[in-house]
């Protein structure tokens, strides 16, 4: 497959398509690993109290540690994306072990998802992943339909796909953006925030909303694509590939940039798949895992995209993956610009999806099941089931178990961002304090899907 | 997903753990016991990965559960997710753990992603994953009492702790 060697000029992150490290890697790599993530005590093993309550200077013990210091990070830092507070020992400079602390923005999304019909639903879990929202609504929509033995209309999946991808963009550019910002590219955060306005102007023309968009719903989308829409994204697409290339300009090729990010927060392939770390992370480790082609979904299948890998599995790699993952969407987004069919956009399902509102005036029965989906909702047959779907962060999964109601008995929203902050403490050992605002921006977590 | 999952090579090893499926989903319903040797065979076969563990609260629950022939059906359940990149197939895992003595074995030992999973689940539904690393909350704070995503505490009975404004007030 092609190799796009533009988006880092290391050749760090090059296309790929095959297999990559899985055929090489072996269960006695994944031990090592395993053994070097329990004994490298990277992990500050302190509850949030403890952390209080210690804070300061550390006499040495009798364990042979010298003289150290346990700091809070957070959780008002500007640094650390909303609210994640960071526990670290420090010997002098340098981190020795440190803990995410989490749970700030914790208001019981999973339960209240219990109490809202499966049609509600997609406006609660659009609030987790504020940067992405559509990705966890997709999720939701799969495993309802799941459960549902339903298949959404042509159309709807080709939407759903597009939506996705333009949000992906949206995500990505949020990150160059903050990343920028947390390492002082303070230019670079004004880039960012003017090239997402882009796109989020498309995403208003359809959806209505700039974020929290509930727009895919079980049974399809919520609405057909508005008129115009395909001139009002080519516009934002004929801007985007330039920008990304004075994107390159500004930081790639630039030595303090480089410098600030290469070999900072290094993690290995065989460490991410036992910390269960997916997404942008792992890529950048060399291992090409993406659901998207592993574990297709909607149409990925019938598109034409590269997977990025990286090769040091460090900040500068996880930088050049999102940059280059972004030219890959665009290259999707074309595609399904081609390929986008005519037909419903939800399926005419009248237990699933309200009738449309002119047969509401003339047929009664129309009047019932718009009356029964908008008061009790529709019934999903019981069970259990979990889809995921590729978010810009790695792997979002939602596993539901339905009781025969209209409302899910259980939902549960594998959050890729709350997997992937247990990599945190091992990229940051024995790295400086300078360092832990530019791992963390690298793993670019939401609080929000985090503490749900 | 997993289409064809009965020729899997992780399943044909699992003997004398019952097997049902979800649509395509391979679902595997170990007992309590044989339950972290089952993920210890698992990933020795290739299910490197523990993507996803979560708990499940059937307290309320009055339909059919989809349980195998065997498998007691308890109040608790623990759900944990595994991947296999190489053959890019999931298997789930579904254990039944007793409301009266909620405790089932912690698999962080075996795989460290599920150290994160398991305190939630400990938090917001007080099981106690034995062997667990370091057993703490993680969502709510230290000194919060009780577990909030149990069936039998009800929706708004927890008062809201920012009192601040009503005391203002008053």
């Amino acid at each position: 497959m092609s190799t796009t060697g533009r988006s880092d000029g290391a050749g760090s992150a090059a296309g790929d398509a095959g297999s990559g490290d899985r055929s090489t890697m072996a269960l006695a790599d994944l031990d090592r690993a395993r053994e070097h993530l329990i004994s490298d005590h990277a992990v500050l093993r302190m509850t949030e109290t403890e952390a209080e309550q210690r804070s300061g200077y550390q006499a040495p013990t009798e364990e042979g540690l010298g003289e150290r210091m346990i700091m809070n990070m957070g959780p008002q830092h500007p640094s650390t994306h909303g609210v994640l507070r960071l526990v670290l020992e420090l010997d002098g400079e340098l981190i020795t072990r440190s803990k995410p602390v989490i749970g700030y923005l914790h208001t019981g999304m999973e339960r209240t998802g219990e109490e809202l019909t499966y049609l509600q639903g997609p406006t609660n879990v659009t609030r987790m992943d504020y940067a992405s929202p559509l990705f966890t609504e997709l999720a939701f929509s799969l495993a309802t339909e799941q459960l549902l033995g339903i298949e959404v209309p042509e159309r709807a999946r080709w939407i759903r796909m597009l939506m996705c991808e333009v949000n992906r963009l949206t995500s990505h550019m949020l990150f160059m953006a903050t990343n920028g910002m947390d390492l002082g590219a303070v230019s670079m955060m004004l880039y960012g925030w003017r090239e997402r306005e882009e796109l989020l102007r498309f995403l208003e023309l359809v959806t209505g909303l700039r974020m929290n968009h509930n727009y895919i719903r079980p049974g399809g989308v919520a609405a057909d694509l508005p008129d115009g829409w395909r001139d009002s994204l080519l516009g934002a697409l004929d801007v985007i590939p330039e920008r990304l290339e004075e994107f390159d300009t500004l930081m790639t090729g630039q030595p303090i940039w480089r410098e600030r990010l290469q070999g900072v927060g290094v993690i290995t392939s065989e460490e991410c798949l036992s910390l269960g770390v997916t997404g942008p992370i792992l890529r950048s480790t060399g291992m090409a895992w993406d659901l998207r082609r592993d574990m297709p979904y909607l149409h990925y299948d019938e598109v034409d995209f590269d997977v990025l890998v990286g090769t040091y599995g460090d900040c500068f790699d996880r930088y050049a993956i999102r940059l280059g993952e972004m030219r890959e969407s665009i290259r999707i987004i074309r595609q399904v610009l081609d390929k986008m069919p005519r037909g419903d956009y939800r399926i005419q399902d009248k237990k699933v999806t309200p009738p449309p509102r002119a047969r509401i005036d003339e047929s009664m029965e129309a009047l019932i099941h718009h009356f029964k989906i908008f008061t009790e909702g529709f019934k999903v047959p019981e069970g259990e089931t979990y889809a995921s779907v590729e978010s810009p962060r790695g792997e979002l999964g939602v596993y539901i178990v339905s009781d025969g109601s209209s409302k899910p008995y259980r939902m549960h929203v594998r959050a890729p961002s709350f997997v992937n902050l247990q990599a945190l403490p091992h990229m940051m050992a024995d790295s400086l304090i300078a360092d832990t605002v530019a791992i963390i921006s690298s793993v670019d977590p939401i609080m929000g899907e985090v503490d749900r | 997903m997993a289409d064809g999952a009965e020729d899997a090579p992780g399943v044909e090893l699992l003997h004398g753990v019952p097997v049902t499926r979800s649509g395509s989903q391979v679902v595997l319903h170990p007992d309590r016991d044989g339950y972290p040797e089952l993920v210890d065979q698992l990933r020795s076969a290739g299910f490197w990965v523990c993507a996803d563990l979560c708990a499940v609260d059937y307290l309320t629950y009055d339909a059919p559960r989809g349980l195998p022939v065997g498998v007691d059906a308890e109040r608790f359940e623990v759900v944990v997710g595994l991947i296999d990149p190489s053959s890019r197939q999931r298997l789930r895992i579904r254990v039944q753990v007793p409301g009266d003595e909620p405790t089932v074995s912690s698999i962080s030992p075996i795989h460290p992603s599920a150290e994160a999973p398991e305190r939630e689940a400990y938090d917001l539904f007080g099981i106690i994953f034995e062997g667990h690393p370091h057993l703490s909350r993680i969502l709510l704070p230290d000194e919060w009492e009780g577990h909030p995503l149990r069936k039998d505490v009800p929706v708004g009975a927890i008062p809201v702790q920012f009192k601040a404004t009503r005391e203002i007030r008053s």
